[in-house]
């Protein structure tokens, strides 16, 4: 362990920048056994530090066994009437099959919270291969349109994002989040810059099965908000992070595997490409050259779960700081060690992830975490 | 691919009904470059390109109609068609022969600077426009009927002969040459443009010297006409005596009183 | 002939003390505007000077000096010196008047208006000395998806890709053809292309075969007069460029004046020695977009799919639409040449009264195809008055991937602006075919030169980006939130896509 922190320093000594911005942790347990939130919140606690109240949030993976196939549409809503409209656009391609009010603790200063509201439905109807992709991209954009009155916290079958305004430790705690077991989680606490803090804009940010928490600031948002903006997705959320989640959605429709979603967001750099191996290299200046408007640029790292597994990235330069752990059978995630030290005091093995490098993690056997 | 017997040669022959024009160019691209020879397209209908920009000495034979850009930036090559063509058929071709049995669209011969197209029949608006010429290189455009106008629009080199086969040179309105649109050799500053029959100067837009001549005075037309009717397989020989128009630029800069070049 | 009314416009000062009398200026003006005389004097014919400056830099001891003559009436505000020599000059010529490179007049500049941003501790600056910075680009077409084959971690391209053309650096020599241009700047555009991996063009008027060792830097034009297209043309080009129109002169033919198409030049176009060379203003063969795709297909199969196609136009004022079209039609690579695009010979009034700053046509151009979802399929390169890096930046956060450099790249090699170009007397060596005056752009110390202002350039862009925090070229294109906009109406930034300079991100 203190021999991998001397090659860190010496490796990436001159490359890493005054830490400041979020903070990220992530977790996943690797036979799909389930835990409830407090592990990651209690990880998001000890960063207290790296965010200022502005926001924070939490995606879980595996909590809704009983509603397995529904898609579960988690919404923020300004009130009642904003409710009945959203409603309206849901029931154009779904079917509403139960809805209720998150369960939140509405104390202090979350007497004045938003209307937090979860459908769980069925797709109307499916007539053509990834037709469900586009459902949920088409409704999540009608509704998030409505922005700041309404916008999608998520939308993926047995997933839930729970986020707002407040510290890590605080959201934890108004949505109860230590009453939800599920087998991956993800969290985040946020100290933004140049988006206001408002309730749409904490993080994770999610699109189907996709969730993902950032640390940084992209300063490619503007080419990449205008590259997907060809293929109907709309930024409406002013966020970086926005972009990141869209641009794995992208990729990820175009079939794509994830350490080649990886290799999009963070490609190696033209000299390093020159040195690969064919067909490797080929490939890798392929991607670079019809998908490099997706390139993110800029200091990032960032933690994206899906079903059955996390994918963490550091940004090419590796201007911020992400680290992991393992313990058995469960992977943790964080911006900082000691919050896997936190939960995890007897991790064997902890280490820092280099920059451009994925660390792709899927569940030993997918049907432990995967929607039947 | 079946293998048949023309005129006591062996051809290639490609069943083209239906058949995408972007198939059927690799299909002909892939057999000329194997060094096949000679190729009989069959139920060609509109087909687009075809020819485009081959090289070699190969022949081509065209059952029905061709499609637009027959012929288009080819260096070499004899096409034949036994139908017509639609626009175009020629474009900036730079060698090579496209014979024609039928009549031929719009924009023919499209500054084309070398090889020669012959056309049985008519040929329509915009013909042999900027067609041009160098030592090597010489474009000729040989029209069987009539042609329609702005004929020979910029001609920079080359040739225009129109023959109006068994048209008869009656004028019409105001002494109208029939086989001539209007605006004849706009912009002409190059080249030969050869008309059966007197034109008026009014049908001529161009800055260009005109005079009479016949094929027999003149060896030059005389061995157009005679490549016209050997290409094409007819009897022009009643051609001998009849009275062409034979227009040449007046200058090599038709604009030039137009701009204020000075410095 | 009468007397001519007007006066000089520029008035040629000899300082006799300095004066050797070694006749340089009378070797090197191109125009005669220097004579000795029968007493041994040295006169100046100012009625002939253009005030390009040769004279005046080639005096081995500073003895000239060449200024503008304003002195021609009472001074008034709205019927400036120009109009006025205009109006004398066609009421003695009856010609239109003829002039050359870029719109010169005093319209807005918008790259004027734009502030590029830099990062402060929210993302960090990059140095760019240190770290690496990527500013090599593509343009051709983009497949709407990457077929992929193989199993995760073996995993491989599926099919080839659309052709494509890499650039060591976002931008290219304008298309400049051999006859507006000498022989040996061609070269020395071509030869600085190649060292710079980027391209350069032919421009309209045919390949000259001196630049066999250049083919895979050359970007082939092919324009309504068609000079010297032919199979061989078209395979030797990396690119095929179908030009449609030019930013110095929309909508109007391409002229080379007679007095520039020498032997040489009439052979490698097909016309006759002394001619003009005539482009007319549309290609015949295209009167409608559906006619754009059939040559586009024509140039695609006629080179085996091969090659990128590109088509350029004017900037004019349906440009969002045309593009967009353009795009549909099959091309792979859109060329948007703004007003202050530069031509050999124009029409003074076309050249000034025509057109579509780039800035304005680049931004409209990428919004409608990101509105139609295009954008990503195709290239846009930006032509027309890109004066530095900055330009060059700005030109590429509002959605261009590459530009077009042409009168940068003739000053680059002793170019003074002086317009004249249509003459065939430039005395710098550059736009004429007068073989006294060609040789003084040498192939080889033209290219160093043209190198030498590139590296300086890749410099600079390296540094804008490391300011920005930015370190590949891929996230700057369309990236507008890296721009503000100082002193432009609130129209006006809406078009260009930006906002005031004071908004946030």
């Amino acid at each position: 362990m203190v021999e991998r922190r001397d090659d860190y320093h010496q490796c990436y000594e001159g490359k890493i920048r005054i830490p400041s911005g979020c903070a990220v942790a992530g977790f996943i347990n690797k036979t799909g056994e389930r835990v409830n939130g407090g592990t990651v919140a209690e990880m998001m606690a000890l960063m207290h530090e790296r965010s200022n109240g502005l926001g924070a949030g939490y995606a879980a993976y595996g909590i809704y066994p009983e509603y397995r196939r529904a898609y579960a549409f988690h919404l923020i809503l300004a009130d009642h009437r904003t409710r009945e409209e959203v409603e309206a656009i849901l029931a154009r391609n779904f079917r509403i099959t139960e809805e209720h009010e998150i369960p939140v603790r509405r104390t202090g200063r979350y007497k004045k919270a938003p209307l937090l509201w979860r459908y769980f439905c069925d797709p109307l109807r499916l007539d053509r291969d990834g037709a469900l992709d586009e459902l949920l991209l088409a409704t999540t954009m009608r509704i998030n349109r409505l922005a700041p009155r309404a916008s999608v916290m998520s939308c993926g079958q047995d997933l839930g994002v729970f986020k707002g305004v407040g510290y890590p430790e605080e959201i934890a705690e108004f949505y109860r989040i230590d009453q939800y077991r599920g087998y991956s989680w993800i969290g985040h606490g946020r100290f933004p810059t140049n988006t206001p803090g408002w309730w749409g804009g904490a993080h994770p940010f999610s699109l189907g099965e996709i969730a993902v928490v950032h640390n940084g600031e992209l300063s490619s948002y503007g080419t990449n908000k205008s590259v997907l903006e060809n293929f109907g997705y709309e930024m409406s959320l002013r966020t970086d992070t926005e972009v990141m989640a869209y641009a794995i959605h992208y990729l990820r429709r175009q079939n794509m595997s994830w350490p080649l979603v990886a290799k999009v967001l963070a490609p190696p750099h033209w000299a390093e490409l020159e040195r690969m191996a064919e067909p490797e290299r080929e490939l890798a200046a392929a991607l670079r050259r019809i998908y490099g408007g997706l390139l993110m640029n800029g200091p990032f790292s960032i933690i994206v779960a899906f079903h059955g597994g996390l994918m963490a990235l550091n940004d090419r330069l590796k201007l911020r700081s992400l680290v992991a752990g393992t313990s058995g059978t469960d992977l943790y995630l964080a911006s900082e060690e000691a919050a896997i030290r936190q939960v995890c005091p007897r991790a064997e093995e902890v280490w820092p992830l280099p920059g451009g490098e994925a660390l792709i993690c899927c569940a030993e056997e997918e049907s432990a975490c995967h929607v039947a | 691919m079946i293998r048949t017997t023309v005129g006591g040669r062996a051809m290639k022959v490609i069943e083209s009904k239906g058949v995408h024009y972007r198939e059927l160019n690799r299909e002909i691209r892939r057999l000329v470059a194997a060094g096949e020879d000679r190729l009989l397209l069959r139920g060609v209908n509109g087909q687009r390109y075809i020819g485009a920009g081959l090289r070699g000495t190969a022949r081509l034979e065209i059952e029905g109609t061709a499609g637009n850009n027959l012929g288009a930036m080819m260096n070499g090559l004899s096409i034949y068609v036994h139908g017509n063509v639609q626009d175009g058929a020629g474009n900036t071709m730079s060698g090579g022969e496209i014979v024609v049995r039928g009549s031929a669209g719009d924009i023919t011969g499209y500054a084309m600077r070398g090889g020669k197209i012959l056309i049985q029949g008519n040929a329509g608006w915009r013909v042999g426009i900027h067609m041009k010429s160098r030592e090597d290189q010489q474009a000729v455009l040989l029209i069987g009927g009539k042609a329609g106008d702005f004929l020979g629009e910029y001609m920079a080199g080359g040739t225009i002969v129109v023959l109006g086969l068994d048209i008869p040179l009656q004028q019409e309105r105001e002494g109208a040459n029939p086989l001539i649109g209007n605006y004849l050799a706009s912009g002409m500053h190059g080249g030969t443009i050869y008309i059966r029959g007197r034109i008026p100067a009014w049908q001529i837009r161009g800055q260009v010297q005109s005079e009479l001549t016949t094929p027999e005075e003149s060896p030059q037309l005389r061995s157009w006409i005679e490549h016209f009717a050997a290409g094409l397989n007819l009897d022009c020989s009643a051609l001998s005596r009849e009275i062409f128009t034979y227009l040449t630029p007046q200058g090599a800069r038709p604009y030039a009183h137009l701009y204020d070049h000075s410095a | 002939m009468p007397r001519s009314l007007i006066l000089p416009e520029f008035l040629v000062h000899r300082d006799e003390g300095r004066c050797t009398k070694c006749k340089a200026c009378i070797r090197q003006c191109g125009f005669g505007v220097h004579a000795e005389e029968p007493d041994g004097r040295i006169s100046a014919n100012e009625q002939r000077c253009v005030n390009c400056q040769r004279c005046v830099v080639m005096c081995p001891v500073s003895a000239l000096k060449v200024t503008a003559n304003k002195e021609i009436g009472r001074e008034n505000a709205y019927w400036s010196a120009e109009r006025l020599r205009e109006i004398w000059r066609q009421a003695e010529s009856g010609g239109a008047i003829l002039t050359s490179m870029g719109c010169d007049r005093n319209y807005p500049v918008y790259f004027d208006h734009l502030l590029l941003n830099a990062s402060q501790v929210t993302n960090p600056s990059i140095d760019p000395l240190r770290e690496p910075m990527e500013i090599r680009t593509f343009l051709g077409r983009k497949p709407e998806k990457l077929s992929i084959a193989g199993p995760p971690g073996e995993e491989r391209l599926a099919g080839p890709l659309p052709p494509g053309v890499r650039l060591e650096m976002p931008v290219m020599f304008a298309a400049m053809s051999f006859g507006s241009i000498s022989k040996n700047t061609v070269l020395a555009l071509a030869k600085a292309a190649k060292q710079m991996g980027i391209m350069f063009n032919t421009g309209e008027g045919g390949m000259n075969p001196a630049l066999g060792p250049f083919w895979d830097h050359m970007i082939v034009q092919v324009a309504s007069g068609r000079f010297g297209v032919d199979s061989a043309y078209l395979e030797a080009g990396r690119i095929i460029e179908i030009k449609i129109g030019q930013g110095a002169k929309p909508g109007i033919g391409g002229h080379l004046p007679g007095e520039k198409v020498n032997e040489e030049i009439a052979r490698t176009r097909g016309i006759p020695t002394g001619a003009d060379a005539i482009s007319p203003a549309p290609h015949h063969d295209i009167y409608s977009i559906e006619d754009l795709r059939q040559l586009i297909y024509t140039l695609k199969e006629a080179t085996d799919y091969q090659k990128p196609v590109a088509v350029k136009i004017a900037a004019v004022h349906n440009v969002a639409a045309i593009a967009s079209g353009i795009v549909r039609a099959g091309a792979d690579i859109v060329v948007l040449d703004g007003l202050r695009g530069g031509t050999g010979a124009a029409p003074k009034m076309i050249r000034d009264h025509i057109g579509l700053p780039v800035e304005l046509a680049i931004a409209v151009v990428d919004r409608r195809l990101r509105e139609e979802g295009l954008r990503e399929q195709v290239s846009l390169v930006a032509g027309g008055g890109i004066r530095s890096s900055a330009d060059l930046l700005k030109v590429i956060c509002l959605g261009a991937d590459a530009a077009y450099l042409g009168t940068a790249a003739l000053l680059a090699l002793g170019c003074h602006l002086c317009q004249r170009c249509y003459t065939g007397k430039c005395s710098w060596g550059i736009a004429t075919q007068d073989p006294s005056l060609t040789k003084r752009v040498d192939p080889e110390a033209g290219a160093e030169r043209l190198v030498n202002l590139l590296t300086a350039w890749q410099h600079e862009i390296k540094e804008f980006m490391g300011a920005m925090g930015i370190n590949a070229l891929e996230s700057l294109r369309g990236n507008r939130l890296q721009l503000r906009g100082v002193g432009l109406p609130q129209n006006e930034l809406d078009q260009l896509g930006v906002k005031q300079a004071g908004e946030a991100m």
